[in-house]
């Protein structure tokens, strides 16, 4: 479903990883780990086709991704179920009452996303993977500010998903409980290129 | 995109949508005009056209360092990105929302305006025309504009000072328009000059507004 090959990220100008090899077939859940700043993010993002990578390939259809950053694209003024609908027809998709269940948002359905907890929001975020209906779900730290419950409906989503046939690549500081392959960032930080003081132009860049 | 209209449009009519603000700012940029150049109608009939359309294009720049940069606040701009919806066709349906909330209350409101600044009674037609054919241009324009700035934190300012220039061809042929009509005369090349900015426009600034967003996001 995905295969990356020889993989390199830059944030900012700077490359941060490189040589990044894994791949990821359908029923898979790899979480990615590694500390602050390594480059979990970028590396999504990258696979996400946000940015382009510096070198090697990706190999996965850009049609079957669905990404969710640090922040849930809601809208504070729309309702929560508005947002949801909102997210379902630009996937080319109306069914939302699953997505609202899944992640026990049925009492809030008309509830303004502004007056939303933050965990709540994220339950939110995280309810529009599911009206996206792709197979892949790239996932930058899903479980921030999700109380104990709620990182369960999370992980029975994510089996849900897993056993339908789709795929996870997530990022993540705490351990789930689901099985899944890790894959450690540390070893792939990239060398950091020797500074020449002649050619350097950050000022302009 | 049916439904990214509709959304934007719905956000733009609820609280702090911004709905309706660059029209109030319109009416408060004619109203002053009087007290600034005194009540004198000869004069005020004369530049009304060219104060009308000025006043426009200001209302038009109003509210528009906020047509990308809230959905990048938010998260929304990354997410879009990701979507199927191409991002060329995102901006186009967010240029057309910014024109359904700003430009076409302008267009319609500018005949009552015209009153306010004594505008010759020949010219409402012409300047209304004038309006409808420009400020979508405005808008496109403005709408690639934001997207050279969604990357910055309150780029506003410099929003303004990269838009302006770019305002200056369809504020010549669109205040041309309108005056010629004021003045009761042929409206000449500049009716087909400012449709021809206004499609260009539409037509082409889509892929650059594109361009300049997926190189913000990186």
């Amino acid at each position: 479903m995905l295969t990356v090959t020889g993989l390199g990220c830059a944030r900012g100008g700077m490359p941060i990883l490189e040589d990044v090899s894994f791949s990821l077939h359908a029923g898979q859940t790899r979480v990615l780990r590694g500390p602050n700043g390594i480059g979990k993010t970028t590396l999504l993002r990258t696979i996400a086709g946000l940015q382009p990578p510096i070198a090697g390939e990706i190999e996965c259809d850009p049609e079957s991704i669905a990404y969710a950053g640090h922040v849930d694209g809601i809208k504070a003024t729309l309702s929560v179920s508005e947002n949801l609908a909102f997210w379902a027809g630009v996937f080319g998709r109306s069914d939302i009452t699953d997505a609202l269940t899944a992640f026990d948002l049925d009492t809030l359905r008309d509830r303004q996303a502004g007056m939303l907890s933050a965990g709540q929001k994220r339950r939110l975020g995280l309810a529009r993977l599911l009206v996206t209906g792709r197979a892949l779900w790239i996932l930058d730290e899903p479980t921030v500010s999700l109380d104990a419950a709620s990182t369960a409906l999370f992980v029975e989503a994510i089996d849900a998903h897993c056993a339908a046939g789709g795929a996870a690549l997530m990022a993540t500081h705490i351990d789930l409980g689901v099985p899944a392959e890790t894959l450690d960032l540390t070893s792939y930080k990239a060398a950091l290129p020797a500074l020449d003081p002649g050619a350097f132009d950050e000022a302009f860049l | 995109m049916i439904g990214l209209l509709r959304r934007d449009l719905t956000l733009a009519l609820r609280a702090g949508g911004g709905f309706g603000l660059g029209l109030a700012f319109f009416l408060i940029v004619v109203t002053l005009i009087p007290f600034a150049v005194g009540p004198d109608t000869t004069v005020l009939a004369r530049i009304a056209p060219g104060i009308l359309w000025l006043g426009a294009l200001l209302a038009c720049l109003l509210s528009l360092d906020r047509l990308f940069a809230l959905d990048r606040e938010d998260g929304s701009l990354d997410l879009l990105a990701t979507a199927p919806i191409p991002l060329e066709g995102v901006v186009a349906v967010k240029s057309v929302a910014h024109w359904l909330t700003t430009g076409l209350p302008l267009v319609l409101a500018a005949p009552v305006f015209g009153v306010l600044m004594n505008l010759p009674a020949p010219g409402y037609g012409w300047l209304t025309l004038s309006l409808a054919l420009g400020t979508p241009a405005l808008s496109v324009i403005g709408a690639f504009g934001a997207s050279l700035t969604v990357g910055l934190k309150r780029g506003g300012l410099l929003l303004s000072l990269l838009v302006l220039p770019l305002y200056i061809p369809t504020l010549v042929f669109g205040a041309e328009l309108a005056r010629r009509g004021a003045e009761g005369l042929d409206p000449g090349a500049a009716l087909p000059l400012l449709a021809g900015i206004s499609l260009a426009c539409l037509a082409l600034m889509p892929f650059a507004s594109a361009a300049a967003i997926r190189v913000n996001l990186r």
